[in-house]
C-alpha cells in the first residue's frame, strides 16, 4: 500500500469515527436509562392518607416513596403560613417530606420546631428553615386532596397553588 | 516471529516466549533505588500488602454476602459472623485493612510532602497517588454501605444527597444514582457492583500506572539529592557497590521492605485479633431503617477531616447558600492535594527541616488536619472551651484552605527568591 495515498485512509478513519460516535451516543442513552428507577418502583410511588383521625398539634408520620412524610395539624396558637399550609376541611396542616434539605437526615419534632441533629439545622412549625445549613424549607410532596384524604404522589390544584406561590 | 531455539531449561523456555529475564531486570533486579532512604519509603510495599489482604479477604466474604436489602444485614452479621468458619476473621481482616490502609496512605502522602517528592519530574507519581486516594475513598464508602446497618444506610443517604447540590439537575441526579426515590435495594446492588467489580479494576490499573510513573524520575531520597541513576547503576553493575549511590530494588530495598512489612503485620494482626472494634461502629449493628436517623452521624475516622470541612460553613454569604459553600469547600478539600506541585512555586527539592517556614507550614497543616478530624467526630451543636464547635470547625476549615492556597505559594516564592 502506498504511503502517500492518505486521503482514503483518512476517509476510512473519519467514517469509523462517525459510526463509533453514533454507537457511543446510543450506549450512553442505554447506560443512563439502566440506572433510572424501575417501572415497579415508579408505580409504587402513591400513598393515600386519611386525615380525619389526626389530632391537633401531634406529629404524624407516614411513608411515601420510602421517605418519611410529616403531617402536623396546626393548633389555634400555631402561626399560619399561607404559602405552605395545606387546608383540608377548614383545618390547617403542615405537610412536608421529613428529610432535612441539607443532607437528608430526618429532623425530630421538639417544642414546635423540627431540629436536625446531624448538622444542626432548625425548621419552624411550617417547615421553613430558620437556622443552620439547610438551604430551603422542607419540601412539600406532590398531593391531591380527596375529601378528607390526601393522595401523595399526584398533583391536585391545591398543590399547584402552593408551588406557584413558593 | 523471533527465532525460537530448543530450550535448555524451563526458565529458558519461558524466557524465549515472555522475555522473563528482561522483565525481571526492569522490574526488580535493575530497578534502582537510592541508598539514602528510610523506613518511610517502605509504606508503598505495606500498602501493596494491605491491598492483597483486602482483595483475598474480600473474595472470601463475597461467597456468603447477599447484595439484597432484605438479606444483606443477616448475611454479614449472622451467616458470615456466626456460621461460616473463620468468617469473622475475614470480616475483621477486611474492616481493619480498610481502616489501616488509610492510615498508611496518609503517612505515605505526608512523607512525600515532607520530603517534597511531588515535584521536579515526579508530578505524575504524585497525581496518580492522589487519584488512588480518591478511588480508595469511593471504594471504602461503597464497601461501608454493604452490611446495610443504620450507619451504612445513613452514610449512603448523606453522600448521595451531596449530588443534590449540583445546580438545576441535582435532585434528578440523586434519584438516578439511587435508582429509587430514597436509598434502597437498587442503590445497594449498584454500590455492590462498584465495590467488588468496577472500582477494584480501576484501582489495579491506577496502581500499575503509579508504579510505572516511578520508573523514569525514580524515588526521591532523604536529602532530595539529584542522582544520575544511569551513572550510579553502571558503578553498581561494575562491582563498585560501596561507591554507588544506588542499590537494586531486589535484593536491596525489598528485603528492608519485607522487614517493615513483618513488623507491620504484627501490629495489624494484633488489631484483627484483639482490637477489631475500632473499625466496627456500634450503630451499624442496627439494621438499616429509612424512617429513623441515628442521632449523630459521622463517617469513619479517615474521612472526618473532609466531613468537618463540609459542615464547617454554616452561614450564607450574599447569594451563596451555606450548604453550597460547604459543598464547594468539601469538593475542593477532596481534590486539593493534587495541586500541591503547582501551589509550590520553588524548584527546591529538600526535606522540610531545611526550610524553617516550610517546616512550620507542614506541621501546622498536620495539626489542622488532626483537629479537623477531632471536631468532625464531635456533635455539631456541642461547645468546646466556651466556643461553639461550629465556629471552631469554620476556623479550622478556612485555615486548611489558606494553608494550601495562600501560605504554600508565599513560602515557596520566598524560598525561590532567596535562591
Amino acid at each position: 500500500m502506498s504511503v502517500e495515498k492518505n486521503d482514503r485512509r483518512n476517509f476510512i478513519g473519519m467514517s469509523f469515527g462517525a459510526v463509533a460516535a453514533v454507537g457511543g451516543i446510543f450506549s450512553l442513552v442505554a447506560l443512563k436509562k439502566t440506572w433510572d428507577p424501575l417501572p415497579s418502583v415508579k408505580a409504587a410511588g402513591f400513598t393515600t392518607v386519611d386525615l380525619s383521625p389526626i389530632k391537633d398539634g401531634e406529629l404524624y408520620q407516614v411513608e411515601w416513596r420510602k421517605k418519611p412524610i410529616f403531617i402536623l395539624k396546626k393548633t389555634a396558637d400555631m402561626k399560619n403560613d399561607a404559602k405552605r399550609d395545606v387546608v383540608v376541611g377548614g383545618a390547617r396542616y403542615t405537610v412536608c417530606i421529613g428529610l432535612c434539605t441539607h443532607l437528608g437526615c430526618i429532623p425530630s419534632y421538639k417544642g414546635g420546631q423540627f431540629v436536625c441533629a446531624c448538622h444542626g439545622g432548625i425548621f419552624d412549625v411550617s417547615g421553613n428553615n430558620i437556622f443552620g445549613p439547610p438551604p430551603r424549607p422542607l419540601d412539600i410532596p406532590p398531593f391531591k386532596i380527596d375529601g378528607t384524604k390526601l393522595v401523595l404522589g399526584e398533583t391536585g390544584p391545591e398543590y399547584e397553588k402552593l408551588v406557584s406561590q413558593a | 516471529m523471533a527465532h525460537i531455539r530448543k530450550a535448555t531449561s524451563l526458565g529458558d523456555w519461558f524466557d524465549q516466549r515472555l522475555a522473563t529475564t528482561k522483565f525481571w531486570k526492569v522490574m526488580v533486579s535493575e530497578y534502582w533505588i537510592p541508598k539514602n532512604i528510610n523506613f518511610l519509603w517502605a509504606m508503598g510495599v505495606i500498602l501493596m500488602t494491605l491491598f492483597i489482604l483486602l482483595f483475598v479477604s474480600g473474595l472470601m466474604l463475597m461467597m456468603y454476602y447477599k447484595p439484597d436489602a432484605n438479606l444483606a444485614f443477616d448475611s454479614v452479621n449472622y451467616t458470615i459472623m456466626q456460621e461460616v468458619e473463620y468468617g469473622w476473621l475475614w470480616r475483621h481482616i477486611h474492616a481493619i485493612a480498610a481502616s489501616v490502609t488509610f492510615l498508611i496512605i496518609y503517612i505515605h502522602t505526608f512523607t512525600a510532602i515532607y520530603y517534597r517528592s511531588y515535584k521536579q519530574g515526579r508530578e505524575m507519581i504524585w497525581v496518580s497517588g492522589i487519584l488512588l486516594f480518591l478511588i480508595f475513598s469511593a471504594e471504602a464508602f461503597s464497601g461501608y454501605m454493604l452490611p446495610w446497618g443504620q450507619m451504612s444506610y445513613w452514610a449512603a443517604q448523606v453522600i448521595t444527597q451531596l449530588f443534590g447540590g449540583i445546580p438545576v439537575i441535582g435532585p434528578a441526579v440523586v434519584e438516578w444514582i439511587r435508582g429509587d426515590y430514597a436509598v434502597s435495594d437498587p442503590t445497594l446492588t449498584r454500590f455492590f457492583m462498584l465495590h467488588v467489580c468496577l472500582l477494584p479494576i480501576v484501582i489495579i490499573a491506577v496502581i500499575a500506572f503509579h508504579f510505572y510513573a516511578l520508573r523514569f524520575p525514580h524515588v526521591n531520597n532523604l536529602e532530595g539529592e539529584e542522582i544520575d541513576f544511569d551513572l550510579e547503576a553502571d558503578k553498581y553493575l561494575e562491582g563498585k557497590t560501596a561507591e554507588s549511590k544506588v542499590i537494586p530494588f531486589w535484593p536491596g530495598f525489598l528485603s528492608k521492605d519485607f522487614f517493615y512489612v513483618s513488623i507491620f503485620m504484627v501490629f495489624f494482626f494484633y488489631l484483627v485479633g484483639f482490637n477489631f472494634n475500632f473499625a466496627m461502629d456500634p450503630i451499624n449493628f442496627d439494621p438499616a431503617n429509612s424512617l429513623k436517623t441515628p442521632p449523630h452521624i459521622y463517617p469513619e475516622w479517615y474521612f472526618l477531616w473532609e466531613y468537618e470541612i463540609l459542615r464547617g460553613f454554616f452561614f450564607d454569604v450574599g447569594p451563596m447558600k451555606a450548604a453550597d459553600i460547604g459543598l464547594i469547600a468539601f469538593a475542593f478539600a477532596g481534590v486539593s492535594l493534587i495541586f500541591i506541585p503547582w501551589f509550590d512555586r520553588s524548584d527546591v527539592v529538600a526535606p522540610a527541616h531545611k526550610n524553617k517556614a516550610f517546616f512550620i507550614w507542614f506541621w501546622v497543616l498536620i495539626i489542622d488536619l488532626i483537629l479537623l478530624s477531632v471536631f468532625g467526630k464531635l456533635p455539631a451543636d456541642g461547645i468546646t472551651g466556651g466556643i461553639d464547635n461550629t465556629y471552631i470547625g469554620f476556623v479550622l476549615s478556612i485555615l486548611y484552605i489558606i494553608l494550601l492556597v495562600v501560605c504554600l505559594p508565599l513560602i515557596t516564592i520566598a524560598e525561590r527568591k532567596r535562591g
